[in-house]
């Protein structure tokens, strides 16, 4: 049987209240935030924190495939899940997908990767759904969509979740969309869109369940996804959920509408409150509609030291002007740049792949130093070639030293500059993000994190940077 | 291995004005910083055998012989980042020593003002160019780290560790203010340099050098010849270069407040010269100061100042034109301004000048100097190349 080993998400650290838009459109504002990935992130990256995030204490050498899905992939034509799965640190002989264009995506993944493990084709699929939609400035999806990403660990055995029923259905029916030149997603009007978003979910749960033999009372959880909050609430009526007790908050006032990643990061969400023995309905809508009943198992209790839903939401920092948010999406056209522009050497990168895309350094094999970026000759002991690989990414370490330039090419000024001593070994000059530039102090705890530095000569180029350690409210 | 200690003498010197030069090119202030040395040797182009430029402009010696017009000598184009000026220097110094040539020109130009934005020309502070490691990194970002150590090491707030940079920058201005050919002629209150607009934190406007046009030129000989130029020649003492491998940034024993390559060098000038004292031998030092905290640090590294002590000099003055040992009487490449090639032969004219005791403005005369030190480096903390050399008056 397969089912969910382990999960993992993410949502940026950046929470874009509702008053802040208001206040720019001069309307009344809504209840709440939404979570706003910073300059430097996209649904890229923001997979590869969700997929780490899942893989902690898990041999990333044991995955057979990562399946990674979005509607905003940063590339029109370029594999995202072959990066993800760089960044990642996995396997080069596994299987990569993408799965995009529809927001139900997330879990059109997840369906293949359920049949892949069934099929044994593959024993463990990471499955990551990852989505950063662009809304058009002053319209209604600008207060609604947020960015974020959760990825699940899909295999037959260690199963925290088994998967006993799925019922999907297929729809041509066009309810969003964006062609080829839009910039923004469209929408049909909006009474009509959502009468039929409630008919197909009520077709394809009452499907389910009959197949299933189970009533809405069966359920401790419902986990379903929703345009926005009128709709969720709508749509736990329709199905006769008790919305107050069994159905998963769906965080619009907290996390806004992650698209093709919502439904799952709602599903992490769930599983983190889940005891052993329950059953979630979940259901994904998009293009049709999946739905799918878990069990969990008394595995569930066991997983520890995910940052997932909770604490990653809990983690955070205000975004007080609408004028950074502008920068951030590079929203208007800016001042001309007199300096040159950034560029890349694909060759370069490809040469040193594994340490730009997985932050691997190297060990001496003589003196035992630690060394970032690898070099032909040992810095500590000047030895030659008597490497093995080290890891740095997955390390904490200590702020050693920064500097704050303001005149630097970055969107976000100041651009901080430091060095990062890791625990075990080995220092990382790096730039800081996701910072507050008044609370840096040497010696604080640092992480790395994957993220884009810049998009010269047209690539996205991404690499890692250092964060100072994400922590929550409780300051853990 | 033998030392290069009253073995090349200096008999000609020049240096135009330095500043944001737009209607100056760089084959003009080649020719007039020649002029000017040439003149002060008494001699003319033809009588130069062979000649050097340190330049990061163009890719030749070309730079020179096109702006000049010479003719056919052989001229070799150094580059050594901001290092570059003595280097040219050094090169060429060897080449008299070992008698291949008899009388040779140096001349380090930098044309930074055509590019259409403040700072250096991007590119110049890359130490090779990487698409995403270290991306967006820049000279005063770079220094700065090593800013906050120091004060995280030796225990200063940001309130003091800014004072103290500041108050450098003081006396830089104030030094600068009075050199005529300097790029910024203005004096500085300790208020102005500690308001000023953050570039780097902790380091603000007053803490960077200028970007600077100019150029500068020496002709050299060898001693035993020198005086048929004139009696006031000054000499070679000692040369210092250290290319420093370069991963301070990157190795857990770096800590920033101490630049390795720097004391390498200076120690070598110091062997070369006989020098067992420095704070005590030495009577001037020109220093390359690109921002503030390069000073501080290079001094210290120099064992001008004992390692942790600058603010006890800062503070007493010792580095003041009047104090115990003066440094950036010229205004360094703070107030003088920094044409990148063209600042650590720059730096030897106003060891020249102060020798001979023709400083430009009779206010900034020191008294009997008999050694200069100039102190040029390239890089950022962590990955630098730097020269020290020692200047004699020519009786020493």
């Amino acid at each position: 049987m397969a089912g969910i080993v382990t999960y993992g998400a993410y949502v940026p650290i950046y929470r874009l209240g509702q008053h802040v838009l208001g206040a720019v459109w001069g309307t009344s504002s809504g209840r709440g935030e939404k979570a706003v990935a910073n300059y430097d992130e996209d649904a890229i990256t923001m997979a590869v924190e969700a997929v780490t995030d899942c893989l902690k204490g898990i041999d990333r050498k044991s995955i057979d495939a990562l399946y990674f899905a979005s509607t905003s992939p940063p590339y029109r034509e370029k594999q995202c899940a072959s990066i993800v799965a760089a960044a990642a640190d996995l396997r080069r002989d596994i299987i990569t997908f993408d799965f995009a264009n529809s927001l139900r995506s997330g879990t059109n993944a997840l369906r293949a990767a359920i049949d892949s493990v069934k099929a044994g084709s593959c024993s463990r699929v990471v499955v990551v759904a990852s989505d950063c939609r662009l809304p058009a400035p002053n319209s209604a999806s600008e207060s609604l969509l947020g960015d974020g990403a959760a990825a699940l660990l899909i295999d037959n055995s260690e199963l925290s979740a088994t998967i006993e029923y799925q019922y999907t259905i297929s729809s041509e029916f066009l309810d969003t969309w964006r062609t080829e030149q839009d910039k923004y997603p469209r929408m049909w009007e909006d009474r009509f869109v959502y009468s039929e978003y409630v008919t197909q979910i009520k077709e394809t749960v009452s499907a389910l369940t009959q197949k299933a033999r189970l009533s809405a009372d069966d359920f401790n959880k419902a986990v379903i996804y929703a345009p926005d909050s009128r709709r969720h609430q709508d749509i736990a009526k329709a199905l006769r959920l008790d919305y107050k007790n069994k159905v998963q908050d769906p965080l619009f006032d907290q996390l806004g509408n992650t698209g093709a990643a919502f439904s799952m990061m709602m599903l992490v969400s769930a599983l983190e409150e889940a005891n052993s023995g329950d059953k979630i309905l979940f259901v994904s809508y998009g293009d049709g509609c999946d739905s799918i009943i878990l069990q969990t198992t008394k595995q569930i209790c066991r997983i520890k030291d995910r940052r997932g839903m909770k604490y990653h939401l809990s983690s955070k920092m205000d975004l007080p002007s609408y004028g950074k948010y502008l920068r951030f999406r590079n929203l208007l056209e800016w001042e001309a740049e007199l300096r040159p522009p950034d560029r890349t050497s694909l060759t370069l990168v490809n040469r040193q792949r594994r340490s730009i895309y997985a932050l691997i350094g190297q060990k001496c094999k003589c003196c035992g130093g630690i060394q970032y970026p690898p070099l032909k000759i040992c810095s500590w002991c000047q030895e030659k070639g008597q490497f093995e690989e080290f890891s740095l990414q997955d390390k904490k370490g200590n702020l050693f030293t920064y500097s704050m330039d303001e005149r630097a090419m970055e969107v976000d000024l100041p651009n901080i500059l430091c060095t990062v001593d890791f625990e075990g070994g080995g220092r990382f000059y790096s730039q800081v993000t996701d910072r507050d530039p008044e609370k840096l102090e040497i010696g604080m705890a640092m992480e790395p994190t994957f993220r884009k530095i810049h998009d010269g000569s047209g690539v996205h180029n991404y690499f890692w940077k250092v964060r100072p350690v994400r922590v929550d409210m409780q300051g853990k | 291995m033998e030392s290069i200690k009253n073995r090349v003498a200096v008999v000609g010197m020049g240096c135009t004005q330095f500043g944001e030069l737009w209607d100056r090119d760089a084959d003009s202030l080649v020719l007039e910083a020649t002029d000017e040395a040439l003149q002060d040797a008494g001699i003319e182009l033809k009588d130069i055998q062979a000649a050097w430029v340190g330049t990061m402009l163009g890719m030749t010696g070309m730079v020179l012989s096109s702006a000049l017009q010479s003719q056919y000598i052989p001229v070799t184009r150094i580059e050594n980042a901001c290092a570059t000026g003595q280097d040219a220097l050094r090169n060429a110094c060897y080449a008299v020593a070992a008698k291949v040539f008899d009388i040779v020109l140096v001349v380090g130009v930098e044309k930074l003002k055509d590019e259409g934005y403040g700072g250096l020309p991007l590119g110049m502070s890359a130490d090779g160019f990487h698409p995403v490691y270290g991306a967006h990194g820049t000279a005063p970002g770079r220094y700065a780290l090593a800013a906050t150590r120091y004060f995280h090491r030796y225990g200063l707030t940001r309130e003091e560790g800014k004072t103290l940079l500041a108050m450098i920058s003081v006396k830089s201005h104030h030094n600068g203010a009075r050199n005529p050919k300097a790029h910024m002629r203005r004096e500085v209150t300790l208020e102005q340099v500690m308001k000023a607009p953050i570039i780097a934190w902790p380091l603000g406007l007053f803490d960077c050098c200028g970007v600077t046009d100019g150029a500068s030129a020496a002709v050299l000989c060898r001693p035993e010849d020198a005086r048929r130029f004139r009696d006031d020649y000054m000499v070679f003492k000692g040369f210092g270069l250290s290319a420093g491998p370069g991963m301070g940034k990157s190795k857990t024993d770096y800590d920033y407040t101490h630049w390795e390559e720097t004391w390498r060098a200076a120690t070598q000038a110091y062997a070369e010269a006989g020098i067992k004292e420095p704070r005590k031998e030495i009577n001037m030092v020109e220093c390359h100061d690109c921002f503030s905290i390069a000073e501080l640090v290079a001094v210290e590294s120099m064992e001008i100042c004992e390692r942790g002590h600058a603010k006890e000099d800062v503070d007493s003055g010792a580095w003041t034109q009047e104090g115990e040992i003066p440094v950036n009487l010229s205004g360094g490449l703070k107030s003088f301004g920094h044409p990148i090639g063209a600042s650590g032969c720059r730096e030897v004219y106003e060891i020249y000048k102060q020798i001979q005791g023709k400083a430009e403005e009779p206010s900034r005369q020191l008294k009997d100097v008999r050694l200069g030190l100039a102190h040029n480096q390239g890089g950022h903390p962590g990955r630098f190349i730097c020269g020290v050399a020692i200047l004699g008056a020519s009786q020493e």
